[in-house]
C-alpha cells in the first residue's frame, strides 16, 4: 500500500525531527514552569516573539546563534513579566498568560511592521544548514533520517537530557519539583519558593522563545505573524500528555510531529479524494486521543496554579 | 534537677491587626526536656511557635537557642541553630518520595549532582536509631497519616535538630499511634534532644510531659511541673474557669427511630460495612466507638443519606429502605453533624446566615416564588447565634472566620433548632477545645432529654463513655453487640475497639 510506504522513506523521519524541534523546546519550557507550579499560557506569544526577534537579529546582520541568544533573552524577559504578575502578586495564571500571549504577539507584529513597513513578500535570511554527523550520517536510511539535522535540533535533544537530569538529579531540580508540589514545604526548609518560581518561569520562557526562533532560523527562513499557528497550545497539551516528565515530552513531540509529517505526505498519495483540511486535522485529533489515553493517571503537580503567599495556608 | 537551658523565648509579643496573639510571653526549655505547651484553640500556641521558627516576625521580644540570639523571620536561621518544626498541617509533597521530602533544602542549589545515596543511608540510620520506620523510596501520598508524621520528624532529625517542636502532633493520630509517638519522643529526650509539643488534650499532657506551660488569651497563665499538678487544675488554668463536662441522667428510651439490619456496603470488592445491626431509640444515645478508618466514614454516609446499603435494610421511623435521600432526611426531621465540618458541614466562603438556612432554604419562611427572604434568614441566624452562644459571629460574618468550636456550634444549632427526632453526630468534638466540648455535650444531652434519638460516632473513649446509653464498637466494618452503659468501663470498651468483643463479654 502506498499510504504505508511513506513510513519507509527517510525524508519522513528526517521531517519528523525537524517538525518536532520547536515543540520540544516549547514543551520543555512549559514543563519547567509547571513543575514549579505556574502555568504559562504566554507560550504562544513568547514563541511568536522568539521567531521574530531571532529572524530580525539575523536579518540585521547578526550571526544565527546570536539570533537564538537574543530570542532566548527576550523570551526570558517576557517570562519575568509573567512571573512578577503571577508569583509575588499572585494574579490568575490563566488570565495573565493569555494577556502575555496577546501582548507579545501584538508587540512582535508591531515591531516587525515598524522595521519593515512595506514588503509584499516577507524577506528571507540564510538559515541553519543541515549538519551531517560524521560517521553516523553515513549509515544508510538512519543517517539521512536522523543524523543530518540542523544544529538547533541536536540542541533540542540535548536540552531534553539536560532538563531530565536537572529535575531528577540535582538539588535545584528537587527544589523546583517541590515548589510545584508544596511551596510551604520549601519555605519550611529554609528555601525561598518565590525566587525558585520566578527563576523557573524565566528559564522556561527562554526555551519557549528558542522554539519559536527555530521556525524562522531553520524552517521557514522568513517571519510572518501567524507562523506559530497554535504550536504553543500544542506544547501545553503535550506537557499533560507527558505527565510532566521530560522524556515523555520528547516522545509526545515526536509523535505529534510524526502525525503532522505523515499527513503532509499522505495528501499527495491520496490526492483529491479527500479534502486536505481533513488531513490537517489529523495530528490534532490524534493528539486528543493520545492525551485521553496517556494522561488519565498523570501525577499533576499539586500546587500547580495555586499562588503562594507566605504565612498563608 | 537543673537542666542546661537550650532555648529561651523572652518577652515575645505578636499581634495580627487588632488581635493580640502573643502578649509578652517568655519561656525556657531545658536539655532533654519534654515540655508541653497547653492552651485552648486561639490561645496563641501556634503563633508563638511560628515566631520561634521564623515563619512570623515578632513585634517584640527575642528568641535565643544555645545562647545565640536568632535573627527574626528567618526559618533558615532557626534550622541552622538546630531547631526542627513539625507543623500540624504537614508540609510534605505527596507526589515525591520520602527521600525527596527529607532532602529538600539540605544541599546547595548550585550542586551539579545531589548525593542521594549518602542521604538515603543517613535517613535509614536515623530511622533505625529512633525507631521511626519509613521506606525512603516510597511516595508520600501512599503513606498513612502516622507515617507522614514520621517523615516530618525525620526531616527535622536529618537536619541535626537538637530542639524539636511539634504543633498538635496527635490531632490526626489514632490513640495507638499517639502512644507510639510519645514513646518515640521520650526516646529522643533520653538521648539529649529537647522537645516542645503543643496540645489542648489534658490526658496526653499529663501522661507524656515533664513540664507544662499554660497559655490563655495570648498570655502565659501558669507553668507547672507535670508531677505537681493534675488534670482538673490544668483544665481550670487552660479555660480560665471551672469546666465541668455535663453528666448524663438516666431516662427510659422510647420507640425505635432508626435501625439497621445486616447492612453491607461494598466498594471495589472490599466490605466497608460488614453485616451491621443497630437500633437507636427516642431519648437514647447510641455510641459507636472505634479507631478511625474502621468503617465510620461509610456508616456516616449511610445514615446521612449519601449512599445506600448494598444489602440489608434500614428502618427509619417505620419506613424501610436500603437508603434515604438527604432531602427526605431533612424534611422528616434529621439533624446531621458531619465528620469534617470544614468540607461537609459548612461552606467557609459563605456568610453565617447562608449556612444557617442551607438545608431549609426551601421552607416557606425563608424563600417564596424563587426569591430568598434575606431578612428572615438573618433573623434566624441571629436566633441561632444567641441561643447556641456562637462567639465572634454576626449573621453576615464569613463562616470561615469562626473558630472550630464556634463553627461546630453553628452546625449543631442549625440542626437542633428544629427539634429533630434523629441526630447523626459523626466525631462531633474532633479538634475542639475543652470549653467547646462541654458545650457540644450539653447540647446533645439536651436534645436527648427532648426525646431525640442520637447516633454518636466517635473515636474519643471518654466522650462515648460519658454520653452513651448503649455502646457498640466498630472494627474492620463490623459492629459489636450492644453493651449497655452500666456494663461499660474503659478497659472493656478499649478491648472492643481492638475487635476483641467476644472476650470482653466473658470478662
Amino acid at each position: 500500500m502506498e499510504a504505508l510506504d511513506i513510513f519507509a522513506t527517510a525524508s519522513l523521519w528526517s521531517a519528523v525531527l525537524r517538525i518536532a524541534t520547536p515543540l520540544i523546546f516549547g514543551t520543555l519550557g512549559a514543563l519547567i514552569c509547571e513543575r514549579a507550579g505556574v502555568l504559562n499560557l504566554g507560550i504562544e506569544g513568547i514563541m511568536t516573539l522568539g521567531a521574530m526577534v531571532a529572524w530580525m537579529t539575523v536579518y540585521q546582520g547578526g550571526n544565527l546563534w546570536i539570533g537564538l541568544l537574543v530570542a532566548a533573552l527576550c523570551g526570558g524577559l517576557f517570562g519575568l513579566l509573567h512571573a512578577l504578575l503571577t508569583v509575588p502578586l499572585g494574579l490568575s495564571q490563566h488570565v495573565t498568560g493569555l494577556g502575555i500571549t496577546l501582548f507579545a504577539s501584538s508587540l512582535t507584529y508591531y515591531v516587525y511592521r515598524l522595521s519593515l513597513p512595506v514588503t509584499s513578500s516577507p524577506p528571507t535570511i540564510e538559515p541553519f544548514q543541515p549538519l551531517a554527523i560524521p560517521g553516523l550520517s553515513d549509515i544508510p536510511f538512519f543517517g539521512e533520517a536522523f543524523f543530518t539535522q540542523t544544529a538547533p535540533t541536536y540542541l533540542a535533544l540535548f536540552t531534553v537530557l539536560l532538563t531530565a537530569y536537572l529535575l531528577a538529579r540535582t538539588p535545584l531540580g528537587l527544589a523546583i519539583r517541590m515548589t510545584g508540589e508544596n511551596p510551604h514545604a520549601v519555605e519550611a526548609q529554609g528555601l525561598n519558593p518565590v525566587r525558585i518560581r520566578i527563576g523557573a518561569i524565566v528559564a522556561g520562557s527562554a526555551l519557549m522563545a528558542l522554539g519559536g526562533a527555530f521556525l524562522t532560523t531553520a524552517t521557514f527562513n522568513s517571519f510572518f505573524p501567524t507562523m506559530v499557528q497554535g504550536r504553543g497550545w500544542v506544547c501545553i497539551a503535550l506537557v499533560v500528555f507527558a505527565s510532566w516528565r521530560p522524556g515523555k515530552a520528547l516522545l509526545g513531540a515526536l509523535l505529534f510531529a510524526l502525525f503532522d509529517a505523515y499527513q503532509l505526505r499522505l495528501q499527495h498519495v491520496i490526492e483529491s479524494a479527500i479534502p486536505y483540511q481533513l488531513f490537517l486535522m489529523v495530528p490534532y485529533v490524534l493528539s486528543i486521543v493520545a492525551l485521553v489515553v496517556m494522561s488519565r493517571r498523570a501525577k499533576v503537580p499539586q500546587a500547580l496554579m495555586a499562588p503562594y503567599r507566605k504565612g498563608e495556608r | 534537677m537543673n537542666r542546661e537551658t537550650v532555648l529561651e523565648l523572652a518577652h515575645i509579643s505578636k499581634h495580627f491587626g487588632k488581635l493580640i496573639a502573643n502578649d509578652d510571653i517568655s519561656l525556657t526549655l531545658g536539655k532533654g526536656e519534654l515540655l508541653a505547651l497547653l492552651g485552648e484553640n486561639g490561645a496563641g500556641k501556634t503563633t508563638l511557635m511560628n515566631v520561634l521558627f521564623g515563619h512570623y516576625t515578632a513585634d517584640g521580644g527575642q528568641v535565643s537557642a544555645f545562647g545565640e540570639i536568632l535573627p527574626p523571620g528567618k526559618p533558615r536561621a532557626a534550622i541552622e541553630a538546630g531547631i526542627g518544626m513539625v507543623h500540624q498541617h504537614f508540609t510534605l509533597a505527596g507526589n515525591l518520595t520520602v527521600l525527596d521530602n527529607v532532602m529538600i533544602g539540605t544541599e546547595r542549589l548550585g550542586l551539579l549532582r545531589s548525593g542521594r545515596k549518602q542521604a538515603a543511608a543517613k535517613l535509614r540510620g536515623l530511622s533505625e536509631r529512633f525507631g521511626l520506620q519509613v521506606e525512603p523510596d516510597a511516595f508520600v501520598a501512599d503513606l498513612s497519616v502516622g507515617e507522614k508524621q514520621r517523615v516530618e520528624i525525620l526531616k527535622a532529625l536529618y537536619r541535626d535538630a537538637r530542639i524539636l517542636i511539634l504543633d498538635e502532633p496527635t490531632a490526626v493520630l489514632t490513640q495507638i499511634e499517639a502512644e507510639q509517638l510519645f514513646q518515640t519522643l521520650r526516646g529522643m529526650t533520653d538521648t539529649g534532644l529537647s522537645v516542645i509539643f503543643i496540645s489542648h488534650k489534658l490526658a496526653e499532657v499529663m501522661a507524656a510531659s515533664d513540664r507544662v506551660v499554660i497559655l490563655r488569651g495570648g498570655r502565659t497563665v501558669a507553668e507547672k511541673r507535670t508531677s505537681d499538678t493534675n488534670r482538673a487544675e490544668l483544665a481550670e488554668l487552660m479555660v480560665g474557669r471551672r469546666v465541668v463536662r455535663p453528666v448524663r441522667t438516666d431516662q427510659a428510651p422510647g420507640r425505635n427511630i432508626l435501625s439497621a439490619s445486616k447492612v453491607d456496603i461494598v466498594e471495589d470488592g472490599r466490605k466497608l460495612l460488614d453485616g451491621i445491626d443497630f437500633t437507636v431509640r427516642a431519648g437514647e444515645i447510641l455510641g459507636i466507638i472505634g479507631v478511625s478508618g474502621n468503617g465510620q466514614a461509610a456508616l456516616g454516609q449511610l445514615t446521612c443519606g449519601l449512599r445506600g446499603a448494598d444489602t440489608g435494610a434500614l428502618v427509619y421511623d417505620g419506613n424501610q429502605a436500603n437508603g434515604f435521600s438527604p432531602r427526605m432526611l431533612v424534611t422528616s426531621g434529621t439533624g446531621r453533624i458531619p465528620e469534617d465540618r470544614n468540607t461537609e458541614g459548612a461552606i467557609a466562603e459563605m456568610a453565617i446566615w447562608e449556612n444557617a438556612v442551607l438545608e431549609r432554604i426551601h421552607e416557606k419562611r425563608f424563600s417564596a416564588y424563587g426569591f430568598v427572604n434575606r431578612a428572615r434568614c438573618r433573623d434566624y441566624a441571629t436566633e441561632l447565634i444567641d441561643r447556641f452562644d456562637i462567639r465572634g459571629a454576626a449573621p453576615d460574618t464569613r463562616t470561615g472566620l469562626l473558630s472550630g468550636g464556634n463553627m461546630q456550634k453553628m452546625i449543631l444549632g442549625r440542626n437542633l433548632a428544629a427539634s429533630p427526632k434523629l441526630i447523626i453526630a459523626n466525631q462531633p468534638t474532633r479538634g475542639l477545645d475543652e470549653g467547646a466540648i462541654a458545650a457540644v455535650h450539653a447540647e446533645l444531652l439536651a436534645a436527648r432529654k427532648d426525646g431525640a434519638a442520637i447516633l454518636l460516632i466517635s473515636e474519643d473513649l471518654d466522650e462515648v463513655l460519658a454520653l452513651s446509653d448503649t455502646i457498640q464498637a466498630i472494627f474492620k466494618g463490623r459492629l459489636s453487640a450492644p453493651l449497655s452503659a452500666e456494663d461499660a468501663d474503659s478497659r472493656t470498651v478499649g478491648l472492643m475497639m481492638a475487635g476483641i468483643w467476644e472476650a470482653s463479654h466473658a470478662a
